[in-house]
């Protein structure tokens, strides 16, 4: 017979309600923090955080900027896609942001100085980092080089040789590389119709239904698939999967560079989009690859959850540029999910904790029942 | 030349430093991925004291100056590397999402910090920048052309300091112990959670001075909102390649610091500027020779056994 379980002992369950604990907790953080820099705007300004869009008075309005929204949640999604795919594998892919850089690289480079169509130049894009992510495959498994400290060595690279490649495609106007709309229309990503839907964002493109469809299929070669038990076998346990004839470096460079694909062809997808052009003077690595780790922990490091994880990320980010400047700082919002982050790591201790107040009252139950029958008995045996 | 001197020291002593600090770290038991954000942190309270403690070269103390901006500098960065003690000695988080999170909370943290501060003191600006062009020539001092930045002989007393306290001390052995088999080490007596404690706040310590000294090389305005480009993990690079040994670390740094200050000071070199290699190139070099210096020394590494495994008294 199968034994009726509580609803919170349900590991989903769990996921899920740690995961509103940490953004309650980082928000109240994050509100503590601008009560101290100025306590009299410090509710409208968490509000604002929280309210994005919505602040704005009309429904079309509204969706324009939703729609917005939704264009800086596709990247977002793929980055925290990479970022847990790699740790599933047992390896921590802090480099995502580099290849995210690279993917943005080569799109652009195509895309403006070679004037080829989109579609090439998202593959190129998605090739540059997987060939990126290759390199820490490659030095993690023969060579043992720990991936955090080459991801991050890799970032910077990237970072430098992004700057290099897009000098040419830079608008001599300013720092950015040029428009798409300007200068290359042919690399401009198709929208499909979706535009009209979201009041006319022209920025509104597959990248959003696409990055759902990559979204559902790493979720089935993770969980449905041979190649995904293999996989997470290696990063369970590297001896034992080896042992089982599984080829160990083959995994651990094939994971590197999927991981590594997903985190390029978000940033080449969102720059082909033409929401943001690059400036060819970076002196920092961009952020969407950090927040993608947030992202994919707050998801509870599940594909479907990152969905749901990256969207609300992008939301505080975007509100958090609106709060009232003359006091405060649009980085709030970096500082809360950073916040969130932090809090993320104990995840496993709140699950501890809760199992451990679950068996104990369950432990009571059962002991309370059996000291109620031992009464029924005696009261049986006097009469 | 004089000058590529000059700054290869001055590179060199913050990834010594810093390199230092995670080596203790390790030494315990920890891997301090957050070097980096406490480097931001331990910078940031170093650059207030700069900004607010009122000085004029030449006629205040030089040296009052250099003592609370250096301890300013190390209770921040002690204090910031308590999040990481607690989180992952007490409560068993995972060491690299912990460390992860420390480093984009510092760059978050200061920006915030910094920004809201210029704010305060004049609504126009919204700048994450801290000037202390008066404030660091306290701890300058000039020997001929050589400018001897003071934080390099703090760097070289550290050196010595640490390795006293690793290799000739009864805390030192005991440190190691626990980074190598903690079970081991609790059996006798020993308590792996202070030992660990001691060992993550000292390379906090370590690496609060490690960021004051990299944002005054050089500079003397800092932009918080860059963080500290990486250094934090080129100083994890540097201690892998010293092979977690004090002495071959400070080699190490040495080698590491002379490709950082290449990238400032190639256009003093006439045969350099000939080649004409574009500037990102240099700024890649440091991380493209730790990458290939990484893929030489890792496969026989010398990193404490227990190192990232958050102690379990149960476990053997």
């Amino acid at each position: 017979m199968k034994e009726k379980r509580s609803l919170l002992r349900n590991s989903g369950f769990q996921t899920f309600s740690t995961s509103i604990l940490c953004i309650l907790l980082g928000m109240f953080v994050g509100y503590l923090a601008l009560l101290i820099i100025e306590p009299s705007g410090a509710w409208g300004a968490i509000v604002a955080v929280i309210k994005n869009f919505f602040k704005y008075p009309t429904g079309a309005a509204r969706l324009k900027y939703f729609g917005s929204t939704l264009a800086k949640t596709a990247p977002l999604i793929f980055c925290s896609l990479s970022i847990l795919f790699a740790y599933k594998v047992g390896l921590f892919n802090i480099g995502a942001a580099g290849q995210y850089c690279l993917g943005v690289a080569l799109a652009l480079y195509l895309a403006i100085v070679l004037q080829l169509p989109w579609w090439v130049c998202l593959l190129a894009g998605i090739a540059a980092g997987a060939i990126s992510g290759a390199i820490c495959g490659l030095l993690k498994a023969y060579f043992n080089v720990n991936v955090v400290i080459s991801g991050i060595m890799l970032n910077w690279i990237s970072l430098y040789g992004t700057n290099l490649l897009l000098k040419p495609a830079m608008d001599p106007s300013g720092k950015d590389t040029f428009r798409l709309v300007n200068k290359a229309k042919q690399a401009l990503l198709p929208t499909l119709g979706m535009d009209k839907l979201f009041n006319n964002n022209q920025y509104v493109t597959i990248a959003i239904p696409l990055a759902i469809i990559v979204a559902i299929v790493i979720w089935i070669i993770l969980d449905k698939t041979k190649l995904g038990y293999e996989l997470k076998a290696t990063g369970n346990n590297l001896h034992a999967a080896k042992y089982c004839g599984m080829k160990e470096n083959r995994n651990i460079i094939l994971t590197m560079v999927i991981a590594g694909g997903l985190a390029a062809m978000g940033g080449a997808l969102y720059y082909l989009s033409d929401f943001e052009q690059w400036n060819v003077n970076s002196s920092a690595v961009p952020g969407m690859g950090f927040n993608g780790i947030a992202a994919a922990f707050l998801g509870g490091l599940s594909p479907i959850g990152s969905i749901f994880s990256s969207y609300f990320i992008t939301h505080i980010t975007i509100g958090g540029g609106n709060v009232d400047l003359s006091h405060y700082c649009a980085q709030i919002a970096d500082f809360i999910s950073a916040v969130i982050i932090y809090l993320c790591g104990f995840v496993l201790f709140f699950k501890t904790i809760m199992n451990k107040w679950l068996n104990k009252s369950e432990e009571k139950k059962i002991a309370r029942a059996r000291a109620a029958a031992e009464d029924t008995n005696k009261e049986g045996g006097n009469a | 030349m004089l000058l590529l001197l000059q700054y290869t020291l001055i590179f060199a002593s913050v990834l010594l430093l810093v390199a230092l600090g995670g080596c203790i770290s390790e030494h315990s038991g920890v891997i301090n991925l957050a070097l980096e954000g406490i480097m931001v942190i331990g910078a940031l309270g170093g650059a207030l004291v700069m900004k607010f403690l009122p000085y004029t070269h030449g006629e205040s103390s030089a040296f009052l100056m250099f003592i609370c901006v250096l301890g300013a500098s190390i209770l921040f960065g002690v204090i910031y590397s308590i999040l990481l003690a607690f989180a992952c000695i007490n409560l068993k988080a995972d060491q690299t999402i912990v460390g992860t999170a420390l480093n984009m909370l510092a760059t978050a943290l200061a920006t915030v910090v910094v920004k809201s501060m210029n704010t305060a003191l004049n609504p126009d600006d919204h700048s994450s920048e801290i000037k202390y062009i008066d404030a660091k020539k306290a701890f300058l001092t000039n020997i001929g052309k050589f400018e001897l930045n003071w934080f390099m002989i703090v760097s070289v007393l550290m050196l010595v300091i640490v390795f006293i306290l690793l290799y000739k001390t009864k805390f030192g052995l005991r440190l190691r112990a626990c980074g190598e088999h903690p079970q081991a080490a609790a059996s006798v007596g020993i308590s792996v959670f202070k030992m660990r404690w001691s060992g993550v706040m000292l390379s906090g310590l370590l690496a609060g001075i490690g960021g004051i000294t990299y944002i005054t090389a050089g500079v003397s305005t800092w932009k918080f909102e860059n963080g500290v480009a990486g250094f934090g993990f080129l100083a994890l690079a540097v201690m892998i390649f010293g092979a977690w040994d004090p002495i071959k670390i400070a080699g190490a740094a040495l080698l590491f610091g002379l490709f950082r200050a290449l990238g400032n000071v190639y256009n003093g070199f006439d045969f350099l500027k000939a080649l004409n290699i574009p500037s990102a190139v240099y700024n890649m070099l440091p991380y493209i020779v730790s990458l290939i210096v990484l893929a030489f020394t890792s496969k026989r590494s010398r990193a404490p056994k227990a190192e990232g495994i958050p102690y379990d008294k149960g476990m053997r």
